[in-house]
C-alpha cells in the first residue's frame, strides 16, 4: 500500500442541509499509483466534487484519512492543508481557475513560486506545448475559456505537483476544445510522472482515463 | 402597474441590506455634519446677538460726563424724549472676592431685551427691598450664607457679576441717585431737542466705531462653515457610491420592468420617487443626529464666544423647524447630485442592451484617465481664479477647483504609484498582492476620495487655525507689550489719574487718536509716544532703516497691513493723511481690525488733531503691582472696570478663545475623519462579496484566508497611508489659500504659514488607523469565510 | 425651560403683569382677585374734583384714557389715542420707590395707516406721574396737562409720528354706571368710573408726510379699581360714540367663557346728564371679520340700545388699528350710520 501516491480510507463528510443534516460521503476508499490516472465519475450529487476537494485540502473530512505521499490531508491543520496545496497538490477547476489580477505569465508561475520551484525553462515549455506563448502579457479576461483552461493546466504543471486533481476541467467548453485541452492535459500528466483524478460525468473523458471509480450515494459503487 | 414596478424596484433593497445601510448611514452623516455645524453658527449667532444686547448693553451707544450722571439729568433726556436707559454699576467685597454690581433699569431698556421678561408673572421681589441679584449659578454657590439680598441664579451672567435692580443697586453701592451710564436704545421721539441742549457734559461712545473683535468671530464661522460643506461633500461620496452600485446591479431589472410596458419616464419617475424617500428618511435621522453634535459641541462654542464677548452666552439648543427643513432640503439635494450620473444613465439605456453585467466597479483605465483630464480642468479653473484673483468668491472657487481636482486624480495616482511599487515585489505573493490592490482600487475610489478630502480639510483647516494662534499670539506679546491699559471718561480724569500713578510706575505711554482719511478712505490715525517699548516689541511686518527715529521725528508713519495690502503701499510710498502726503515708514500686522489704521510721532499728531481727547494711556510696571493698582484707580474713579485693562488677563481671553477654537475644531476633524472610514468600511463590505473570484483560486492554489485577510488589512492600510500622501500637499496647498488667499480678501490680513509635522504624523497615523478599523471587519468575515463558499467561485453553481 | 437663557424667553412675562388689568383681561387669572390689601370700589363713594382727577395709588389699576376723532383741513378723517396707565406692584405707596409702575400708549390712525408706541416708567422718580391741581399726567416726554381738566395739551411722540393738540370744554365730567359706581360683571365685581366726552380739539399731527392742522372731538375716562374683570371673563368691546344730536354713547360688552357677554351703557344727553342703563339693555353684534396675521377681528358691528331708539352700525375708519405691543389690543376711530350718525371709538382686547 505504501508503494501508492494516493490512499483515501474511510471518507465521511455529512453537511447541514435545510431538512437536517445530508450525508454526502459515507466510507468512501480507494487508491491511486504514481503515474497513475483515474475518472472519478457519478451522478449528480454522488459526492465526487466534495471528494476532491478534500483530498484537494479544500475541504475537511468529518472522518477517515488521505495520504498523499504519506502525509494525512484529513488530518492536518489549515495551515497544513494549505502547504499541501502549495507544494503536493494541484488542482485544475472547471472554470475561474486564474487570478484576474495577475497576467497569463505570472499566472502560470504563480503557484510554482509559491511552493519555491519555478523553472523558468519549464514554464517556457508548458507555454509553448499549451500555446500561450503569444498570450504571457495577457490578462485572463481577455482570453477565450479554452485559453483559460490552458493556462490552468500550465499553471498546476509548471508546480511539478505529485498529485493533479481536476474537477469538470473541459466541463465548460465544447467538445472539440474540450477534447484538445484534455489531450495535452494528459500529455503533460503523464510527461511529469504526476497522478491525476479527474472528475467527470462526461463518458468522452472517463474513457481516456486509465482507471473508473463510479460514486454512488457516497459509497464506491 | 406603477405599483407593482416600485415594488420590484424596492425589494432590491430587502435584498441588500448593507448596500441600504450604506446609503441611510452615509446621507445621514453628511446631513447630521453639515446641520450640526449650521446650528452651531446660527445659535452662536443668535447667542451673541442676545449677549451683547442685553447684558452690558456692549453693542449700544451710551453716555457718559466723567464722574456720576445725576439722577435728575437722566429725567430731563427721558422726558425731552431720548430713549435711554441707566447703568450704575461698582464693585462690592463678598466672602466670594470682589463682586461688580451692575444696576439696571428694568423699565427703560428696550422692549423685548429687559432681562425682567424672563421673571415669574407678579413677582415683584426684583424691585422690592431687599431686592435680588441675578448672578451665575456658581456665584449662587459661591455666596451661600452672604448677608447680601437674596440671589437668584440665571444662566447667561458672567461668574463675577451680579445684575440688580438699579435702585437696589444704588444702594449696595452707597451711591443714591448716581448714574455712570446712559444707554441708548432706540431712537429719540421726532420732537426731541439735541442731547447736547439738554446735558452737554455728556459724551457719546458708539461702541460699533471701536475695535471690533467680532471680525475674529466672523473667521472661525467661516471656518465652521468650510468644514460642514466638506464633511457634507465626504458624506456624499458615499452615498455616491451606494447609488452607483444600486443603479449597476439593477439594470436587468429596469430592463424587465422597460420590456414589461413601463415608460422611460415612469421608471426614471420611480427611481426619483424612492430616492426621495430615502432623502427624507436619512434626512431625518441625519438632522437628529447634527441636533446632537451640535448640543455636545455648543458648550464650546458658546465658551468660545464668551471669551470674545466677556459675557456668558446660552449653552443649550433650541430645534427650530426651519432647521429641520434646511436638514432634509440637503439631503434631497445631496441625494440629487450624487444619483444624477444614474439616473442620466438609466434614461439614456438602451431597451434591449446586451445584458452582459459590466462590474461597476471594474472601471478602466480609461476611465481614470478621464477623471484625470476632469482633475486637469479643475486645477485650471482653480489657477484662473487664482490669476485673477481679488475677490472672496474667487479664493473659494480656487479652494473647490483644487480640492475637487486633487479627489479625482486621486485614482490614476494610485493607480500608477501602485504599478510602481508592484516592480519592488520578489515574491508571488507580493506581485499578488500589488496586482491585486489596483484591481481593487476602482471599488474603492470614492472611498479613498472621501478620505483624501477628509484628510486634506483636516491638514488645512488645522494648519491655518495653528497658524493664527501662533501669530496672534506672538502679536499679542507684541502689541500689548504696556502692562495696563486705561482709558479715562474725561480729559480731567485722566490727568487726574496720571498724576495719581506718575510716581508709581515705570513710564505712562499716551495713546491718542483720532477718525481720519487715510489715503482717501475713512480710517483712524494714532499718536504714538517715543518710546522702547514701541522700539523693542511693536509687530512690523516691514520697515524702512531707521524707521523709528523718523516716525518720533514726525518725518514718517507707519500703517497697518491692512491699508498696506488693500493700497498695496509700502515702505517708501506715500499714504495721504489729511492734507500730509506722508512717507510710509513701515507697516505693522493689527489682527481684529477691519478698519485702516495709522501712527504717527505724538508731536505731530498734537499738531494736526489739537482736538483729539486725550483720554487712553499705556502703564509700564512691575507686574507685582498691577492687581493693586487697577483696583485702587477703580475705587477713587468713576470708571467701568472695562476701561481699565490689564494685559495678562486680554492675553488670558484670547488664548482661551483659541483653545476652544481647537477643541471645536479637533472635533470636528475626528468626525469628518470618522465619516470617511465609513466610507471604507461599507466599500470594503460592498465589494467583499465581488472579490470572491480573486480571492479564490489564491486560496485554492495554498494560501490560507488567515493570511489573505492580513493582506487585506495591509492593503487598506497601504491604501489610507498613500491617500495621505497626497493629502499632505493638498491640505497644505489649502491651508496656504486660506491664509493667503481667503483671509486677506475677508479680512485684510495674511498670515505666515506655519508647518507643523507632529501634527501630520499623528495625523497619518489616525489615517491609518481609521482604515484598519474599517477594514477589520471585512478582514474578520474573510478569516471565517465556509470554504464551502469559495468553492461556489469555481462550480456551476454561481 | 430650565437651564435656558431667560433673556431668549417669550416677551410676554413680568412685565405684561405690571398691568393687571389688562393681563386679567388676557386670561392672566388669579392675580390678584380680591387681594384685601388693595381699596375695593365703594358704591357709596361719590366724586370730588379736582383730588379725583389725580392718582389713586390705594387701587391696584388706573388709567387716563383720551381718544380724539379729528379731521383735517381737507376733510381728512383722523384718529388720535393717548392714554397712561397706573398699575401698583404693592399695595403700600410707600412701600418701595418703584411700587408704581406706568405705562403709557400713544397712536395716530388715518384711513391708510396706524402708528403705535409704547412708554414704561417706574414712578417715584420723576420720569411718570399724575398731579390732580393743577392736572397733570406725563410719562417721558408724553403728558396731558393744562391749567385746570378743562383745559389740557395733550402731546405724544415716536421716531415716526407725533401729535400735538388742545382740548377744551365748559362742561363737568360725567359719572358712569350709577353715580360713578360701574359693575363690570355679573358677579359685581366693579370700577369707578367717569368720562370728560365733551372735548373740542384743536392742533396738529405729525405724519411721515408732514405736518396737518387738525380740528375735532375728544372723549376722556378716568377709572380705577382693584380687580374689575370676574376670571372667566376674556375681553371686551368697548364703544365711546359721539352721535350728531350732541348725544354720547358709552357702550361694553364684557365676553364670558361660559355665558353671554355682559353688557352695560351709559346714555348721556347733549346737555350732559347722564341714564345709566341696566346689564342687557345694550347690544353689539359683529357684522364683518377682518382676518389679518392670523387674527379675527370684528371691524363692523350692528349696535342697539332700544330704550333710546338707537339702532346704528359702527365700521372701522382702518380696519388695521392693532396695537402690536406689550400686550396687544385693537383699537380705532370708527363711524356711526343707522337711525344716528357719528363718530367715535372702539377698543377691542381679548382677540390675540
Amino acid at each position: 500500500m505504501t508503494k501508492d501516491l494516493l490512499t483515501v480510507e474511510h471518507i465521511e463528510k455529512t453537511f447541514a442541509g435545510a431538512e437536517g443534516p445530508v450525508q454526502i460521503l459515507n466510507g468512501v476508499s480507494f487508491s491511486l499509483g504514481h503515474g497513475e490516472t483515474l475518472a472519478l465519475t457519478g451522478e449528480s450529487g454522488s459526492g465526487k466534487s466534495t471528494l476532491l476537494h478534500i483530498i484537494g485540502g479544500l475541504e475537511t473530512a468529518d472522518a477517515g484519512s488521505a495520504r498523499i505521499d504519506g502525509a494525512d490531508i484529513v488530518s492536518v491543520d489549515d495551515a497544513g492543508r494549505a502547504a499541501l496545496r502549495r507544494g503536493t497538490i494541484s488542482v485544475v477547476f472547471q472554470q475561474f481557475n486564474l487570478i484576474p489580477s495577475l497576467d497569463v505569465a505570472a499566472n502560470i508561475s504563480f503557484q510554482a513560486r509559491l511552493a519555491g520551484r519555478s523553472d523558468p525553462g519549464w514554464n517556457a515549455t508548458l507555454s509553448e506545448r499549451l500555446g500561450l506563448s503569444d498570450h504571457l502579457r495577457k490578462y485572463p479576461e481577455q482570453l477565450s475559456g479554452g485559453q483559460q483552461q490552458r493556462v490552468a493546466i500550465g499553471r498546476t504543471l509548471a508546480a511539478r505537483p505529485k498529485l493533479v486533481l481536476a474537477d469538470e476541467p473541459t466541463g465548460n467548453l465544447d467538445p472539440e476544445t474540450g477534447d484538445e485541452v484534455l489531450t495535452l492535459m494528459l500529455e503533460l500528466v503523464t510527461e511529469t510522472g504526476a497522478g491525476l483524478l479527474c472528475v467527470t460525468h462526461s463518458e468522452r473523458v472517463a474513457r481516456r482515463l486509465d482507471r473508473r471509480l463510479t460514486l454512488s450515494r457516497g459509497q464506491v459503487a | 402597474m406603477i405599483r407593482a414596478g416600485l415594488s420590484a424596484l424596492l425589494s432590491h433593497w430587502r435584498r441588500h441590506p448593507i448596500q441600504l445601510l450604506t446609503l441611510i448611514i452615509g446621507l445621514a452623516t453628511a446631513t447630521a455634519l453639515w446641520s450640526g455645524v449650521q446650528a452651531i453658527n446660527a445659535e452662536a449667532r443668535a447667542s451673541y446677538a442676545a449677549a451683547s444686547a442685553t447684558l452690558g448693553d456692549n453693542a449700544r451707544p451710551y453716555l457718559t460726563s466723567g464722574g456720576p450722571i445725576p439722577h435728575a439729568t437722566y429725567i430731563a433726556l427721558r422726558r425731552a424724549g431720548h430713549q435711554v436707559t441707566p447703568l450704575t454699576e461698582g464693585t462690592l467685597d463678598t466672602e466670594a472676592g470682589p463682586l461688580r454690581i451692575l444696576g439696571l433699569d428694568p423699565f427703560t431698556q428696550a422692549p423685548g431685551e429687559t432681562f425682567l421678561d424672563g421673571l415669574e408673572p407678579g413677582d415683584t421681589s426684583f424691585l422690592a427691598p431687599p431686592g435680588q441679584l441675578l448672578v451665575a449659578p456658581q456665584t449662587v454657590r459661591a455666596l451661600e450664607g452672604s448677608a447680601l439680598p437674596p440671589r437668584m441664579a440665571v444662566e447667561g451672567v458672567a461668574p463675577d457679576q451680579a445684575v440688580a435692580d438699579i435702585a437696589i443697586a444704588q444702594g449696595l453701592l452707597n451711591r443714591p441717585g448716581e448714574i455712570d451710564r446712559l444707554i441708548i436704545t432706540g431712537p429719540a421721539s421726532l420732537t426731541a431737542p439735541p442731547i447736547s441742549d439738554i446735558a452737554p457734559g455728556l459724551r457719546l461712545t458708539d461702541p460699533s466705531d471701536e475695535v471690533d473683535t467680532a471680525r475674529l468671530t466672523d473667521s472661525f464661522h467661516l471656518n465652521l462653515t468650510a468644514f460642514g460643506l466638506l464633511s457634507f461633500a465626504v458624506g456624499l461620496f458615499i452615498v455616491r457610491g451606494a447609488i452607483g452600485l444600486a443603479f449597476e446591479q439593477r439594470r436587468p431589472v429596469f430592463r424587465t420592468l422597460r420590456a414589461l410596458g413601463l415608460s422611460r419616464s415612469v421608471l426614471i419617475g420611480l427611481l426619483s420617487v424612492e430616492l426621495l424617500i430615502l432623502a427624507l428618511l436619512a434626512g431625518a435621522i441625519g438632522v437628529a443626529l447634527g441636533w446632537l453634535i451640535a448640543a455636545l459641541l455648543l458648550p464650546d462654542v458658546a465658551a468660545t464666544l464668551r471669551g470674545l464677548y466677556g459675557a456668558e452666552v446660552g449653552g443649550s439648543l433650541t430645534l427650530k423647524p426651519v432647521w429641520w427643513v434646511s436638514g432634509l432640503g440637503i439631503a434631497v439635494l445631496g441625494t440629487g447630485i450624487a444619483a444624477l450620473a444614474s439616473l442620466w444613465q438609466t434614461a439614456r439605456m438602451p431597451l434591449l442592451a446586451p445584458a452582459r453585467p459590466r462590474a461597476w466597479a471594474l472601471a478602466s483605465e480609461r476611465a481614470m484617465l478621464g477623471q484625470a483630464l476632469a482633475a486637469l480642468a479643475c486645477g485650471a479653473v482653480a489657477l484662473v481664479a487664482w490669476a485673477l484673483g481679488g475677490s472672496l468668491l474667487a479664493g473659494f472657487v480656487m479652494l473647490g477647483g483644487m480640492l475637487l481636482g486633487a479627489a479625482l486624480a486621486l485614482p490614476l495616482i494610485l493607480h500608477r504609484v501602485l504599478g510602481l511599487l508592484s516592480h519592488t515585489s520578489r515574491g508571488p505573493r507580493s506581485e499578488w498582492f500589488w496586482g491585486d490592490a489596483r484591481q481593487q482600487l476602482p471599488g474603492l475610489t470614492l472611498a479613498l476620495m472621501a478620505l483624501l478630502l477628509a484628510l486634506s480639510a483636516n491638514i488645512g483647516v488645522g494648519t491655518m487655525v495653528s497658524s493664527f494662534r501662533l501669530t496672534f499670539i506672538g502679536w499679542l506679546d507684541q502689541r500689548l507689550a504696556a502692562e495696563l491699559y486705561i482709558r479715562a471718561e474725561t480729559d480731567t480724569q485722566a490727568r487726574e489719574i496720571e498724576a495719581m500713578i506718575s510716581d508709581r510706575v515705570d513710564a505712562i505711554l499716551p495713546i491718542r487718536s483720532a477718525p481720519t482719511t487715510l489715503g482717501g478712505q475713512p480710517g483712524e490715525v494714532y499718536g504714538v509716544a517715543d518710546h522702547a517699548t514701541y522700539r523693542d516689541h511693536w509687530p512690523l511686518i516691514a520697515r524702512s532703516p531707521g524707521v523709528w527715529d523718523t516716525v518720533a521725528a514726525g518725518a514718517a508713519v507707519l500703517i497697518n497691513e491692512q491699508l498696506a495690502r488693500r493700497a498695496d503701499l509700502w515702505p517708501g510710498d506715500q499714504v495721504k493723511i489729511g492734507d500730509w502726503d506722508a512717507p510710509i515708514g513701515g507697516v505693522y500686522s493689527d489682527y481684529g481690525n477691519p478698519q485702516p489704521q495709522a501712527m504717527i510721532g505724538l508731536n505731530r499728531f498734537a499738531q494736526m488733531f489739537p482736538e483729539a481727547p486725550d483720554l487712553r494711556f499705556g502703564v509700564r510696571m512691575p507686574p507685582e503691582g498691577i492687581a493693586a493698582l487697577r483696583r485702587e484707580i477703580l475705587d477713587r474713579f468713576v470708571l467701568p472696570a472695562d476701561q481699565i485693562s490689564d494685559q495678562r488677563a486680554i492675553k488670558d481671553l484670547s488664548l482661551g478663545i483659541f483653545e476652544r477654537t481647537f477643541t471645536v475644531t479637533a472635533a470636528l476633524n475626528v468626525l469628518t475623519l470618522g465619516v470617511a472610514g465609513l466610507a471604507i468600511l461599507t466599500s470594503l463590505l460592498t465589494i467583499s462579496t465581488m472579490r470572491q473570484p480573486q480571492i479564490a483560486p489564491v486560496w485554492a492554489l495554498g494560501m490560507t484566508r488567515r493570511q489573505l485577510a492580513a493582506l487585506d488589512l495591509a492593503r487598506a492600510a497601504l491604501l489610507a497611508l498613500l491617500t495621505f500622501g497626497l493629502a499632505l500637499p493638498v491640505g497644505l496647498a489649502l491651508s496656504w489659500v486660506l491664509l493667503a488667499v481667503i483671509n486677506v480678501e475677508a479680512f485684510g490680513w495674511r498670515l505666515p504659514l506655519h508647518l507643523f509635522p507632529r501634527d501630520w504624523l499623528a495625523l497619518g497615523a489616525l489615517a491609518v488607523v481609521a482604515a484598519l478599523i474599517a477594514a477589520l471587519l471585512p478582514a474578520l468575515r474573510l478569516s471565517r469565510i465556509p470554504p464551502s463558499e469559495l468553492l461556489k467561485v469555481f462550480a456551476n453553481e454561481r | 425651560m430650565r437651564g435656558k437663557s431667560p433673556f431668549r424667553l417669550a416677551r410676554r412675562g413680568f412685565l405684561a403683569s405690571l398691568l393687571p388689568a389688562m393681563a386679567q383681561a388676557q386670561g392672566f387669572a388669579g392675580l390678584g382677585h380680591s387681594n384685601a390689601s388693595y381699596a375695593e370700589p365703594d358704591p357709596e363713594a361719590r366724586f370730588r374734583f379736582p383730588e379725583d382727577h389725580g392718582p389713586h395709588p390705594a387701587f391696584r389699576i388706573e388709567w387716563w384714557y383720551v381718544t380724539a376723532n379729528l379731521t383735517g383741513p381737507d376733510g381728512a378723517p383722523y384718529g388720535v389715542q393717548w392714554t397712561l396707565f397706573r398699575s401698583a406692584l404693592d399695595p403700600n405707596p410707600a412701600a418701595f420707590a418703584a411700587s408704581q409702575a406706568w405705562l403709557a400708549h400713544a397712536a395716530l390712525t388715518t384711513p391708510t395707516a396706524h402708528f403705535a408706541s409704547e412708554r414704561r416708567g417706574r414712578g417715584g422718580t420723576g420720569q411718570a406721574g399724575v398731579t390732580a391741581d393743577p392736572f397733570a399726567a406725563w410719562l417721558d416726554d408724553w403728558s396731558l396737562a393744562g391749567p385746570s381738566f378743562d383745559d389740557l395739551r395733550m402731546r405724544a411722540a415716536s421716531d415716526v409720528f407725533a401729535y400735538d393738540l388742545r382740548l377744551r370744554t365748559g362742561a363737568r365730567p360725567v359719572p358712569q354706571g350709577i353715580e360713578g359706581y360701574s359693575v363690570k360683571s355679573f358677579e359685581g365685581t366693579a370700577s369707578h368710573y367717569y368720562s370728560q366726552p365733551f372735548y373740542e380739539v384743536e392742533g396738529a399731527l405729525t405724519l411721515p408726510d408732514g405736518p396737518v392742522s387738525v380740528t375735532g372731538k375728544a372723549w376722556l375716562d378716568r377709572e380705577w379699581s382693584s380687580s374689575p374683570l370676574s376670571k372667566d371673563q376674556e375681553g371686551w368691546d368697548w364703544f365711546s360714540l359721539h352721535l350728531g344730536d350732541g348725544a354720547k354713547l358709552m357702550g361694553f360688552q364684557l365676553r364670558d367663557r361660559t355665558r353671554d357677554a355682559f353688557t352695560a351703557a351709559t346714555w348721556i344727553g347733549p346737555d350732559g346728564t347722564t341714564t345709566p342703563l341696566p346689564p342687557g339693555a345694550f347690544t353689539a353684534e359683529p357684522l364683518e371679520i377682518h382676518r389679518s396675521n392670523g387674527r379675527e377681528i370684528p371691524v363692523r358691528w350692528r349696535v342697539t340700545l332700544p330704550q333710546k331708539g338707537v339702532d346704528v352700525t359702527v365700521t372701522a375708519l382702518n380696519p388695521n388699528c392693532w396695537m402690536p405691543l406689550s400686550f396687544p389690543y385693537w383699537e380705532g376711530p370708527v363711524t356711526v350710520a343707522g337711525t344716528h350718525d357719528g363718530v367715535g371709538y372702539l377698543e377691542m382686547t381679548g382677540y390675540e
